[in-house]
């Protein structure tokens, strides 16, 4: 492994057009619901309209009679299997609490039939004409209270951990952590004084553009076809089989063209239910959920309060740190353990030097929607508290945040407790950061922001808006170590191009792209030699999929030494036809060249030899990677608002990252992946939320009345890559999926007490919520 | 099985192609498009007008494609992303998106593109406020929109096309 950084190479670090740019662009590309599929019925969900009861009876005689009804199914009728639909890995640390359709419902917007007809709007008139009685069962929303020995419980049905963890039901606690090092109450005791603050983030919805959408049908040879928008096709398939009880072997998942995920399609939400339409038909099937559906049945990101509490030394050294997450995973238990741990590992390691640290945290059912993956993945909350009480102690002490960050923060040969302390629903894996270069971060983004110019200023616009600046600083992960496994495999064809096979899934990330950039440079032939075939379970090798930011370090791993191999053979063929040593050859612009002789067989040559003539053979190779490791990106991420104190209103001016992901391997992508990220977390941090009614009914399930950043909302946005080398990673690269999103409420809410003087403590910074600051701080 | 709604006759010309159908009278353009034309490259992100996937030009003004109904375009000249290339060769616009990443997942791609090609064709040099507010009724969830203004004012300063 030799490879050195950036300029030597010919693929790797280049802005190449993305693999599916032209289709898309010509508007050609097919998603999920563009195929045309012949002779296929609807189906159609019946949710619960109350938020707790169990069903005494469902009577669907009438809705059945309507001509054109094929079937409906619900909790009588169909398998009742306990799963998760979390869309992890097996076995899951999700626990084991849904079943297709259960006798209980548990939230407003639960399961209750899927209605089977010719047409959607056939199967919607049938949805209405059923008829369900409750017996409506207490319910509790709010997850503060969630374990209140008067909360009504929420599952208390055989539900189960499917590993060893602690799950307690009884109490509405669906995952609990309890971990540590130090003395923490010594450490309390040495500090000069002690900084606790509770800090709350929201629900909020994914919004891919594309809602979700799955469609099966047989083939001709009577197996399983599943072509569905997700982000995790194999653990799909398995978990079809697994509820369904009908083999692997039949069952093929495809992932076409997706309108993005953010994680919202990681969970298993539809495939099970269109494989058991077709099973039972023998029909074609297609679920398509409308927008409303999507943000109250789908998945969402996971509300949490964080509770920090430092002792801190005049200094400015951090003696102990506690922090105390409660999170509220709604009515069912996805991602209940692990968006919660991350909440701690993904943010206690970066201020390693502190001797005492404990994380404690719990996860609650509550009678609301579910919780899921999404984007950041738990440290967007855990940072939301870290990067204010940061904020808050430096100002108390009077020190300069930015001095005081790259004094404090975890540098390339040190390690952290944490690391090996907390993982996924086991202990983690210790790693020693090898690359690092946060400080650069730091500075390159203060000067862009300008910083020492702006900070503490106060300047007023003419509007009589005031500015702010605040920073957020943050690492993530790449991949969940010994755990995520990508593989690849590779033949080369005669024409000197390469079948690339991936299992990995594109969102729209540009992962297809990457990858075959990763292949071509090993390779030394242009990323258009590389034809990408990804995420179909037939056809391609394993992967988890798209999440945890694993795909360009994992599974670029898997496709780097995948076509290692491949070069490796090619040159022993070109041996042969040069009558030369390997050692003595070079592989150079899609061709072999001799080191004595200066003589070259082109690749084309190469694979017709192989094939036809000599040593005949197919040359193809295959690779997995896991990886042992997660090396953290590192971000430095800076806002400057404008804020009217007349009205509470905060607007986004300028939002600064500065990112270290490694090497880059496509420049341009990664900027995107960042972008994208930062406006969704601006959008979140100022916009965003959910409305409930007292029965526990989003009222705002629309993009009108859910407001998400469109393009007149943007601030003026600077990305900076920061030059980086990951030894580990493949030609160096890191992750960049997620981290980005994490900084925005923080910076934007350390921007605003700049500005104003008030600190947030809850998102979204509503203008209702910031004039009511500025007003008690008035009083 | 149930007839819900009459069948209407329509006249259409769709990317300069002349359609007669018969359809339900219930029938959203954006379903004709995808369902009866097979046009799939119009997309549906919501159903109800808010995110602007379906949309596509209706007379020389940009519509969204799922709140005009099939029969409301009887006798009206539609352009989807589909007529936007002409063969192999790609509209400057389409060029520009895919150069400056313009598209992520897309899915918003095609409904971005005719919002930004008929201010084109308005006003083929559009100031930044112009476009951003041209593509104001178009959600994005990917790229942030930088790219995308980015894109389009690289062929607004070019002149169009």
């Amino acid at each position: 492994m030799a490879e050195k950084i950036s300029d030597d190479f010919n693929y790797v670090g280049k802005p190449v057009r993305k693999v599916d740019s032209l289709s898309l662009a010509r508007g050609e590309a097919r998603f999920t619901d563009d195929y045309d599929i012949q002779n296929e019925v609807y189906g159609v969900f019946l949710y619960s309209d109350i938020p707790h009861g169990r069903i005494r009876e469902i009577d669907t005689a009438e809705a059945l009679s309507i001509d054109g009804v094929i079937d409906i199914f619900h909790h009588g009728n169909t398998p009742n299997t306990l799963y998760t639909s979390a869309g992890q890995g097996y076995p899951e640390p999700s626990p084991y609490d849904t079943r297709l359709f259960d006798s209980v419902v548990r939230f407003v917007g639960d399961r209750v039939a899927l209605v089977v007809a010719e047409s959607e709007e056939v199967a919607r008139e049938a949805a209405g004409k059923i008829k369900v009685n409750y017996e409506e069962l207490p319910a509790v929303f709010d997850y503060e209270r969630a374990e209140e020995p008067d909360s009504p419980r929420i599952h208390a049905d055989g539900e189960f951990p499917k590993i060893p963890v602690a799950y307690l039901p009884e109490k509405n606690i669906a995952a609990k952590i309890d971990i540590g090092f130090g003395n923490i109450d010594e450490g309390f005791k040495e500090a000069d004084f002690i900084v606790e603050n509770t800090y709350r983030m929201q629900y909020a919805s994914h919004c891919a553009t594309e809602p979700h959408v799955a469609r099966a049908y047989y083939d001709d040879r009577g197996r399983l076809t599943i072509v569905t928008a997700t982000q995790v096709p194999f653990h799909a398939r398995r978990i079809v089989s697994m509820v369904l009880g009908i083999p692997i072997s039949s069952i093929r998942v495809i992932k076409p063209r997706i309108g993005g995920g953010f994680g919202g399609k990681q969970e298993v939400i539809l495939e099970p239910y269109v494989a058991l339409i077709t099973v039972r038909t023998g029909r074609a099937s297609r679920i398509k959920l409308s927008r409303k559906e999507v943000f109250v049945s789908s998945r969402t990101r996971h509300p949490m309060r964080v509770r920090l509490k430092t002792g801190v030394k005049k200094s400015g050294e951090i003696t102990a740190l506690e922090m105390d997450a409660l999170m509220n995973n709604g009515a069912y238990g996805s991602h209940a353990l692990t968006v919660l741990s991350n909440a701690g590992s993904k943010v206690l390691p970066l201020f390693n030097k502190i001797p005492s640290i404990r994380f404690r945290g719990e996860t609650v059912y509550t009678n609301l929607p579910v919780g899921g993956a999404y984007r950041g993945y738990g440290a967007t909350q855990g940072y939301f508290a870290f990067n204010q009480q940061i904020d808050i102690i430096t100002r108390k002490l009077g020190l300069d945040i930015i001095e005081y960050c790259k004094k404090w923060h975890i540098r390339e040969g040190e390690t952290s407790k944490i690391f090996e302390a907390l993982g996924e629903g086991k202990e983690g894996v210790s790693q020693v950061i090898k690359s690092c270069k946060l400080d650069e971060c730091i500075d390159r983004g203060a000067a862009e922001i300008g910083w020492y110019e702006k900070r503490g200023k106060r300047r007023k616009l003419d509007n009589g808006w005031v500015t702010g600046v605040g920073m957020a600083i943050g690492m993530q992960g790449s991949g969940i170590p010994l755990i995520d496994m990508g593989s690849a495999s590779i033949k080369m064809n005669e024409d000197g191009s390469f079948n690339l096979f991936i299992g990995a899934t594109d969102l729209g990330t540009g992962s297809d792209t990457i990858l075959a950039q990763i292949a071509a440079e090993v390779l030394q032939v242009p990323v258009d030699k590389m034809i990408v075939l990804s995420s179909d379970t037939d056809l391609t090798p394993f992967d988890v999929g798209a999440y945890a930011s694993s795909t360009t370090y994992v599974s670029g791993s898997a496709v780097k030494k995948c076509a290692e191999k491949i070069r490796k053979d090619i040159l022993e063929v070109a041996s042969q036809m040069l009558g030369e040593e390997v050692s003595g050859l070079k592989v150079k612009e899609g061709t072999v060249v001799s080191g004595k002789t200066g003589e070259s067989v082109s690749y084309s040559d190469i694979c017709t030899y192989s094939l036809y003539q000599g040593g005949q053979h197919q040359i193809q190779a295959e690779a997995s990677s896991v990886m042992p490791e997660s090396p953290p990106p590192f971000i430095a991420q800076f806002a400057e608002v404008a804020v009217d104190v007349e009205t509470g209103k905060v607007k986004p001016l300028r939002f600064v990252s500065a990112v270290d992901c490694g090497q880059a391997i496509n420049p341009v992508l990664a900027e995107g992946q960042v972008e994208g990220a930062v406006v969704n977390g601006i959008s979140y941090a100022l916009t965003e939320e959910y409305r409930f009614d007292k029965k526990g009914r989003m009222v705002n399930p629309s993009f009108g009345n859910y407001k998400i950043f469109t393009a007149p909302d943007i601030p003026e946005i600077k990305t900076i890559l920061v030059e980086s080398y990951e030894e580990t990673g493949p030609f160096g690269a890191k992750s960049v999926g997620e981290i980005a999103i994490n900084g925005p409420a923080p910076a934007i809410a350390n921007a605003i007490y700049d500005a104003v003087g008030v600190r947030l403590f809850e998102t979204p910074f509503t203008p209702e919520r910031v004039f009511k600051a500025l007003k008690s701080r008035e009083e | 099985m149930k007839e819900y709604t009459k069948e209407l006759n329509i006249t259409v010309k769709v990317n300069g192609r002349e359609y007669h159908e018969s359809v339900p009278a219930n029938m959203t353009l954006l379903q004709f498009l995808r369902n009866k034309l097979l046009l799939t490259g119009t997309k549906e992100g919501c159903g109800i007008g808010e995110c602007g996937a379906c949309t596509v030009v209706m007379n020389g003004k940009t519509v969204t494609s799922c709140l005009v109904l099939a029969a409301e375009a009887d006798g009206a000249e539609i352009r989807t992303i589909e007529g936007e290339a002409k063969g192999e060769k790609l509209t400057a616009l389409q060029e520009s998106f895919i150069k400056y990443h313009g598209e992520q997942c897309g899915f918003c791609t095609p409904g971005m593109i005719m919002s930004a090609q008929n201010l084109l064709d308005r006003n083929p040099k559009p100031t930044r406020e112009e476009i951003v507010e041209a593509i104001s009724g178009n959600l994005c969830r990917c790229t942030g929109y930088e790219p995308i203004i980015k894109a389009i004012e690289a062929v607004a300063e070019k002149g169009n096309r």
